[in-house]
């Protein structure tokens, strides 16, 4: 198995004038967590779309498992077990907690077309989603309707759904987004936890949590990577702590 | 059981009991009225498939209902003119057998639907309801200037078509036809709805990224709906062919496809029986109000006003409140 699972290679986009991604060229490797950090309008979403598929880029390739994948709609990525979650949550807030996991389970088996069999009885389906909620800490919370969690549980519940996907790889864009001290620390556990599974990669803008998990760090700005390095290396690199970290570290 | 459930019920019981009273007090008109709501009914089952699972806001939901009306309108012009459809390599005979002309109605508006989809899910908001109300109006326009089937006149049909072993000239009989279509389409729509297919177009509708997320292609989600839907709208264009032995391209109309909008929106968008309580409303209104006045719309359109702006979940949400999801 190649060691290196997830890769771009010189991705390139452009919005009109503004360069959003300049030849970035990443790796995510089996059993780490790459953070990628960086001031916002940096680029980070936008280079989660393009590894994801929702975004094209103008030049570049993305690997995924040792294929390239840059032709392939987002959904044949997540057929792969490519696996992300959105920087803002994007869940069906008018289903259930479990309804939300089901789908998730129900896209990994490729099976949605049948039209007369009941989803909820589905044990397959089910095991798989509610061992994903279970994970989640959200169990208890399987038949609440979405839209009634809280921010926090929300954030966990994009986690849960990307878990029942049998992901190869976590692609996330700002899991601990909003959440409060004691939710980035519930959430950081968790994502610890779940880097055995899969390597992910982490855009992050929470520091404390960026240093707790990371592996590897790489900071962007203005759509450049312009270093890579272990937590410690970052921390001591003088450009970045020009660029973005200010005195904060 | 909960309000809805209860609600649902007694809408049934309604149907069984009313004609049933109207056979005993010898009101055929009436038993009339109740199959042409039952029909409007069915059409509308068709449109919240597409509008209540998919988001869909078609308008032009009467192409299907008029393909639906044209092909019992063909086959049975040519049934009873004994010329064939086709006379060439083979031969192609018309029918008056419901059950043929029904898989005809329901086959060749999926296909229809298939088509229509493929070029307006392109789009989506405001510019796909442009593009089916565009279909609609090609469908409209081809059928007037179509003279080999009555063109603008329509299409006439002496007798009702067949159904082995009942009698449809009966008006009691034809309503139980056009009944149990009605039933079988709000279970298999009430089963669609659970199922995996439903689950994935529900969240399809609410947030597409997030069902792309999960490796399934929205579009194609919305495609096989509007497929579905297409097909039962077809099924209850046949059955209102059957019911005026008439057919003609008003059937194909814009305000043909509005009206289908406004029974699921009267009776509640998404609501299992909101096609029911919004053709029953708006057929009994046409009857009572339209003998008093002819500009009983305006009340109809003072209805609408309020249930669009007061209860979005239709008369059967102002009754019932707030759907619940059910796991
Ligand atoms: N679809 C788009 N069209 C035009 N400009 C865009 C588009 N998407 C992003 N941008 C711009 O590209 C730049 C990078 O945006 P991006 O969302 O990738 O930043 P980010 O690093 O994720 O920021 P944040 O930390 O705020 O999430 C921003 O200046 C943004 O305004
Ligand atoms: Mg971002």
């Amino acid at each position: 198995m190649p060691d290196t699972i997830l890769r771009t290679h010189e991705l390139h986009k452009a919005f009109g004038a503004l360069r959003a991604s300049e030849g970035i060229s990443i790796t995510l490797k089996q059993g780490e967590i790459h953070a990628i950090i960086g001031p916002n309008g940096a680029g980070k979403s936008t280079l989660i779309a393009q590894i994801c598929g929702a975004l094209r880029p103008d030049s570049g390739r993305v690997e995924f498992l040792g294929r390239d994948v840059t032709a392939l709609p987002t959904e044949a990525r997540a057929r792969m077990g490519l696996a992300r979650t959105f920087q803002t949550s994007a869940l069906a807030m008018e289903q259930t907690v479990l309804q939300n996991a089901l789908l998730g389970a129900l896209g990994a088996s490729g099976r949605p077309w049948r039209f007369f069999s009941r989803v909820s009885a589905d044990q397959a389906l089910r095991d798989i989603a509610e061992s994903a909620l279970h994970e989640a800490g959200l169990l208890d919370f399987a038949q609440t309707r979405t839209a009634e969690l809280s921010h926090g549980q929300r954030r966990q519940l994009e986690v849960a759904v990307a878990l029942t996907l049998r992901p190869r790889a976590f692609v996330m864009d700002e899991p601990m987004a909003g959440l409060g001290a004691e939710g980035s620390k519930r959430l950081t556990g968790f994502l610890d936890r779940l880097q055995d599974r899969a390597p992910i990669l982490l855009v992050e803008h929470d520091m404390d949590a960026v240093f707790a998990l990371a592996d590897r760090i790489s900071v962007l700005v203005y759509g450049r990577v312009i270093a890579t390095g272990t937590v410690d290396e970052i921390r001591a690199d003088p450009r970045v702590r020009e660029a973005y970290l200010g005195d904060e570290a | 059981m909960s309000r809805e459930r209860l609600l649902n019920a007694l809408l049934l019981a309604g149907l069984v009991v009313v004609p049933g009273w109207a056979l005993w007090a010898d009101e055929p008109f009436t038993i009339t009225l109740a199959t042409r709501a039952v029909i409007f009914a069915l059409a509308a089952v068709g449109l919240n498939i597409a509008l209540g699972m998919g988001g869909l806001v078609s308008l032009g939901h009467a192409v299907f209902f008029g393909i639906g009306g044209y092909a019992m309108g063909v086959l049975a012009s040519h049934a009873q003119s004994y010329t064939p459809l086709y006379d060439g390599l083979f031969t192609l005979e018309g029918t008056k057998a419901m059950p043929v002309i029904w898989l005809v109605a329901a086959a060749a508006s999926a296909l229809a639907a298939w088509l229509i989809g493929l070029l307006s899910l392109r789009t989506s908001g405001v510019y796909f309801i442009m593009i089916t109300l565009a279909f609609g109006q090609m469908a409209y326009f081809f059928a007037i200037s179509w003279p080999a089937y009555g063109g603008e006149d329509g299409l006439s049909i002496y007798v009702r078509n067949g159904f082995p072993g009942l009698n449809t000239l009966d008006p009691i009989q034809f309503y139980g036809i056009c009944l149990a279509w009605l039933c079988l389409a709000l279970w298999g729509h009430a089963r669609l709805r659970r199922s995996p297919f439903g689950l994935a177009l529900d969240a399809a509708r609410q947030v597409p990224a997030r069902v792309q997320a999960v490796g399934l292609d929205p579009k194609r989600l919305y495609l096989v709906a509007l497929v579905i839907s297409g097909a039962v709208t077809g099924l209850s264009g046949a059955l209102f062919a059957d019911l005026n032995r008439f057919v003609s391209p008003s059937m194909l109309s814009w305000q043909m496809s509005g009206e289908i909008m406004v029974f699921v929106i009267i009776g509640g968008v998404a609501r299992l029986f909101g096609p029911v309580v919004g053709a029953v409303f708006y057929v009994a209104l046409e009857h009572w109000l339209g003998g008093v006045s002819d500009y009983w719309q305006i009340i109809l359109g003072v209805v609408l006003l309020a249930v669009v702006l007061f209860g979005r979940g239709g008369l059967i949400g102002l009754v019932c409140g707030k759907e619940r999801p059910d796991a």
